[in-house]
C-alpha cells in the first residue's frame, strides 16, 4: 500500500495524488497520441467513436453523476450541438470558430431549458427531460429551412490550417481533432472539480438542505451545470455530425438519450473515468456483438443470420446486470478489486457498502 | 447589544400554530439554549431563522440587520451557520470535502477562472484548506480527513458537521441537538467544544437541545417552549426549577397528560 505524505495544500489540490499516477496518465495519454499509428483505418473510426461518446458522457457525468441531476434528453442537446454547427459552417463560418460556438450555444439553450425544468426532481424531472428529447425530434422536422428536414443535414467539409478533414478522408486528422477536443473538455471538468463550483454540485447531489444552509444557491448552480453539461453535450454532438457524415432527426432520437444514461451508469457514476469506461462498452459492444454473431454463424453454419433487437436487449441485459451486481459501475468494480490488493489481507466485504439513510430532512428540502 | 433578536413570530402549518408569538434576544458572545417537549417548536425556530419557513407574522433581525428579505442561501453570508438534527452531511465526498462546502459563502472565484484554475482560483483554494485544516486539528478529525462520510460512525458524522459550521467562520452558530445519539463520553468532548467555541473562537451559539446536562454545563440562558408558546426564559436552574416547564414535560396530577 501506498502511503502519501502530504507537506503542503498543493498536495490536495494538485491533479495528481502522487507523481507515479502522473506517469500511469502520460503512458495513456502517449497511447493515446500513437493510437492512429497502432490501428488500422476501421478501428481508428471506432476509437474515435468511442472519444466522442467519452466528451458526451463526460458531459451527462457532470450533470448527472457529480450534480445529481437525471437527464433523459440529452440527445436533444446533442443535436443542437450537430445542426448548429453544420448551419454555421453551411453559411462560411469556419470549423475552428463554428465547433465552440456550436458548444457555447448549447450551453446557453440548456441553461434556458433548465431554469424551469430543474426545479422538478427525481423521476419527475427524468420524464420532463425525456419530453425534451421527443420534442427537438419534432422540432428539428418543423424547423426545416435550417435542419433540413427529414432529409436532413450533410455536415460541410472541415477546412482546418488549409487542410481538408475528414472522418473517411482523412481519419488520423479527425480523430486528433476529437482528442483535442475531449482534452479541453477534461481539463475543464477536472479544474471545476477542485474549485468551489465542483464542491457545490457535489452538496446539491447529496444534501439539497445542507447545501443551501451553506450558501450554495441551489437554482443557480443547476442552472450551471445543465448549461456546462450541455455544452460538452454539444461539442460531442457537433463531432458526430462530422463523424456520421449526414445525419436527421432520427440519429438525435430518444435511444440516443437512453445510451448516454446507459453509459454512465455502466461506466460508474459520480467518477469521470466512469465516461470514459462506459465510453468504450457503448463504442465497442456493437462491433463485439457483430463479431460474436459471425462466430456463432460459422460455427453453427446459420448463413447470415440477424436478430432483430439483438443489440438493445444486449445493452438491457447489461444494464440489468449492472445495476443488480455492481451498482457502482465498471470504475467502481475496478476500486473494490485496487482496495482488495492494496490492503491484502484486510480487505472486507463490506467496505464499499453505503449506509442507507432515511432520516433525511424531507421536510425542508 | 443583541445579535439575534426575534420579535413576535409565529408560524402556522394550516391550523396548527407550530410557534406562537414568540420573542427572544441572542447576546453577543452569548450560549443560548432552546428546550422544550417533542413538538414544541425548537427546530421550526431554528428553520425559520435559516429562512427555510417563512413566518405568518414577526420579525427577526440580526445584527440589526433584517432576514426576513432574504433567501435560504443568503443567510450563511451574514455570518449564520447551522447544523441540523438528522445529520446532513455530503455523504459520497470525504471529510475535508464536506469541510470545504463550508468555506463557499468565502469563495470569489467565477466559472470562467474556475474552468482555467487561474492563479487567483488557486491562492484562494489555498486559504480555504487553510482555514478547514485549522477546523481539522481544532476538533481532531485527523484521522477522517480522507475518508468517506458514508462510512463514518454516528458520533464522528455529528462532529464534521460542527466542522462544517465552523468552517463558514460563522458570528452566529446554530446546533440542533449537538448532543443527540452521542455516548456519554462524545457529550463530554461537545461540552468542552461548544466552551473552546464560545471563549476561543467568540462565536455566539444557539442550541436546541434535550441533554440538560449539557445545557446546565454549558449555557448562559434557556428559553424553555411548549407547544410553540414561550414558557420560561433565565438560566438553565431557574428555567428547570420553573412550574410551567415541570408541568410541559410531567403533566399535571389532575387531567390529560399533556406530553406529545
Amino acid at each position: 500500500m501506498r502511503f502519501v505524505f502530504k507537506r503542503s495544500y498543493d498536495d490536495d489540490i494538485r491533479w495528481f495524488r502522487h507523481r507515479t499516477q502522473m506517469m500511469y496518465y502520460l503512458v495513456l495519454l502517449g497511447l493515446a497520441v500513437a493510437l492512429p499509428w497502432l490501428l488500422d483505418d476501421f478501428f481508428l473510426g471506432e476509437a474515435t467513436n468511442v472519444l466522442i461518446w467519452a466528451i458526451a458522457g463526460m458531459g451527462l457525468m457532470l450533470l448527472t453523476g457529480h450534480t445529481g441531476q437525471v437527464s433523459l434528453g440529452h440527445a436533444a442537446f446533442m443535436a443542437v450541438g450537430a445542426y448548429t454547427n453544420a448551419v454555421m459552417m453551411q453559411r462560411g463560418v469556419p470549423f475552428i470558430a463554428a465547433l465552440p460556438l456550436a458548444g457555447l450555444i448549447t450551453g446557453i439553450v440548456g441553461t434556458i431549458v433548465a431554469m424551469p425544468v430543474l426545479r422538478l426532481h427525481g423521476i419527475y424531472l427524468a420524464i420532463a427531460t425525456l419530453a425534451i428529447s421527443v420534442l427537438a425530434e419534432d422540432i428539428i422536422i418543423i424547423a426545416e429551412p435550417f435542419t433540413g428536414g427529414v432529409s436532413g443535414l450533410a455536415a460541410p467539409p472541415i477546412e482546418l490550417f488549409g487542410m481538408q478533414v475528414s472522418r473517411y478522408g482523412t481519419p488520423t486528422a479527425f480523430y486528433f481533432i476529437t482528442l483535442v477536443v475531449l482534452l479541453a473538455v477534461l481539463f475543464a471538468y477536472r479544474n471545476l472539480l477542485r474549485a468551489p463550483l465542483g464542491r457545490a454540485f457535489a452538496a446539491i447531489r447529496d444534501s439539497e438542505v445542507s447545501a443551501q444552509a451553506m450558501g450554495v444557491n441551489i437554482a443557480r448552480t443547476k442552472a450551471v451545470s445543465f448549461g456546462l453539461s450541455c455544452t460538452a453535450t454539444g461539442l460531442a454532438g457537433a463531432l458526430l455530425g462530422h463523424f456520421a457524415g449526414a445525419f436527421n432527426h432520427e440519429t438525435f432520437n430518444i435511444v440516443l438519450s437512453i445510451q448516454l444514461l446507459l453509459m454512465i451508469v455502466i461506466g460508474g457514476l459520480g467518477s469521470i473515468h466512469g465516461a470514459f469506461f462506459g465510453a468504450m462498452v457503448i463504442g465497442f459492444l456493437p462491433q463485439v456483438i457483430a463479431i460474436g454473431r459471425d462466430v456463432t454463424s460459422s460455427l453453427f453454419g446459420l448463413g447470415s443470420l440477424t436478430i432483430p433487437g439483438i443489440e438493445a436487449g444486449v445493452f438491457a441485459l447489461i444494464l440489468v446486470i449492472f445495476i443488480l451486481f455492481e451498482p457502482m459501475g465498471i470504475y467502481g468494480r475496478w476500486l473494490k478489486i485496487r482496495t482488495y490488493f492494496e490492503l491484502f489481507p484486510f480487505y472486507r466485504k463490506g467496505m464499499f457498502k453505503r449506509q442507507k439513510s432515511y432520516l433525511k430532512t424531507e421536510r425542508t428540502r | 447589544m443583541s445579535l439575534l433578536a426575534l420579535e413576535n413570530v409565529t408560524l402556522r402549518f394550516g391550523g396548527l400554530v407550530a410557534v406562537d408569538n414568540v420573542s427572544f434576544h441572542v447576546g453577543e458572545g452569548e450560549v443560548f439554549a432552546l428546550v422544550g417537549p417533542n413538538g414544541a417548536g425548537k427546530s421550526t425556530v431554528f428553520n425559520l431563522i435559516s429562512r427555510f419557513y417563512d413566518p405568518a407574522a414577526g420579525d427577526i433581525r440580526f445584527a440589526d440587520k433584517p432576514l426576513l428579505g432574504l433567501r435560504p442561501d443568503q443567510v450563511p453570508s451574514l455570518g449564520i451557520a447551522r447544523t441540523f438534527q438528522n445529520i446532513e452531511l455530503f455523504e459520497q465526498s470525504t471529510v475535508l470535502q464536506n469541510l470545504l462546502v463550508g468555506r463557499q459563502r468565502h469563495a470569489k472565484s467565477n466559472m470562467l477562472t474556475e474552468v482555467f484554475f487561474t492563479p487567483q482560483v488557486r491562492q484562494e483554494e489555498r486559504r480555504h484548506r487553510q482555514v478547514v485544516e485549522e477546523v481539522i486539528d481544532f476538533l481532531e478529525l485527523q484521522a477522517y480527513r480522507d475518508k468517506y462520510i458514508a462510512g463514518l460512525p454516528y458520533g464522528v458524522r455529528k462532529i464534521v458537521e460542527l466542522g462544517r459550521a465552523l468552517a463558514t467562520e460563522p458570528k452566529l452558530l446554530l446546533l440542533d441537538e449537538p448532543a443527540s445519539g452521542l455516548s456519554v463520553e462524545e457529550t463530554r468532548d461537545m461540552i468542552f467544544w461548544i466552551e473552546d467555541i464560545k471563549k476561543q473562537m467568540g462565536i455566539t451559539v444557539l442550541m436546541v437541545e434535550h441533554d440538560m446536562n449539557l445545557v446546565s454545563a454549558v449555557c448562559d440562558r434557556v428559553l424553555a417552549l411548549a407547544d410553540g408558546k414561550e414558557l420560561a426564559i433565565g438560566t438553565p436552574a431557574q428555567v428547570q426549577a420553573h412550574p410551567e416547564v415541570i408541568k410541559a414535560y410531567l403533566g399535571t396530577g389532575g387531567g390529560k397528560a399533556d406530553e406529545r
